[in-house]
């Protein structure tokens, strides 16, 4: 069986995203992530975007973020520790993007999950797999009565 | 009233690869390879009957299809290679009775893992990709 050009490439990208996946949690700079896509930096990052609907490091940074989520849900570290555990280099640009990407501060979501009571019941697998927002769903809001939505997480009854 | 699952259907860009990768690297056995004819829908002919599956679960086949016609048409083919290129289809969730062992096993034999494995409420997991590009999740599950 022939590989079509355009899978070829698909291939190569989806090796690129399985890096960031994978190792989030290093330093990864663009070069590296191009490399592993066999790309130069300009034409991986438009070629990325075409294929994921974002830059490379738009992606990374979700991820980060996703992973962050988990551990403020699950795990007994400070966000501090969780900041520098899932790649971020200051804990100023983590919250910023964290903010940006689920709507309330770090601490406020662990409050929250908290309060809401332990993790939800999906596999990890999923939730690594599935949880990276998509633009449409990034974005949580607090409604007027305090609550907390986070869309992205709304998505659990959907398999 | 439903008893079981007995096959199911991945997508793999290359059934002689994909031969390889799940008897190879994985351990699976091959449960069938060949080729179906169909004398009267010339177009139908050809086609390609590769089911692998777990040792210790002889009665599950796992079709491992390429996608294209007759299964599906020339379109729908296209669009499920870019799909399973792009790394967007889970396969499933295999077992295993040592999650750190197997991951270590699967690793030397050159198996992309996405996820180290990871203590969970329900197990201990790792995820992994086929050379496809179906990731799969690799679970010790608890109490079993």
């Amino acid at each position: 069986m022939t590989t079509a050009p355009d899978v070829e490439r698909l291939v190569n990208l989806r090796a690129a995203k399985d890096l960031m996946d994978r190792s989030y949690s290093e330093e990864l700079d663009l070069d590296a992530i191009a490399g592993e896509a066999g790309y130069s930096r300009f034409h991986f990052v438009r070629s990325f975007r075409d294929t994921y609907g974002r830059t490379p490091r738009a992606y990374l940074s979700e991820r980060r973020i996703e992973r962050a989520r988990e551990l403020l849900r699950t795990a007994n570290l400070t966000v501090t520790e969780i900041c520098y555990l899932v790649g971020f280099s200051s804990l100023g640009s983590f919250s910023a993007r964290f903010k940006e990407n689920v709507g309330v501060s770090p601490s406020e979501y662990r409050e929250h999950e908290i309060a809401r009571g332990g993790p939800p019941p999906i596999p990890g697998c999923f939730v690594l797999m599935w949880s990276t927002p998509t633009p449409q769903l990034r974005r949580s809001r607090r409604r007027q009565d305090g609550h907390i939505v986070d869309r992205t997480m709304s998505r659990r009854g959907e398999p | 009233m439903i008893t079981g699952l007995s096959h199911t259907t991945v997508w793999v860009l290359d059934q002689n690869s994909a031969k390889k990768f799940y008897t190879e690297k994985l351990g699976f056995d091959v449960r069938d390879d060949t080729v179906m004819t169909n004398e009267y829908m010339p177009g139908t002919s050809g086609f390609r009957w590769l089911t692998v599956g777990p040792k210790q679960q002889p009665d599950l086949r796992m079709l491992l299809a390429e996608p294209k016609p007759p299964m599906v048409d020339e379109e729908a083919a296209k669009a499920i290679r870019a799909l399973v290129a792009k790394g967007a289809f889970g396969a499933g969730v295999l077992d295993t009775d040592d999650c750190r062992k197997t991951y270590e096993d699967l690793r030397k034999k050159g198996v992309q893992f996405l996820q180290e494995p990871a203590d969970r409420p329900y197990g201990v997991e790792a995820v992994f990709r086929d050379d496809s590009g179906n990731w799969y999740s690799l679970t010790e599950r608890k109490g079993r």
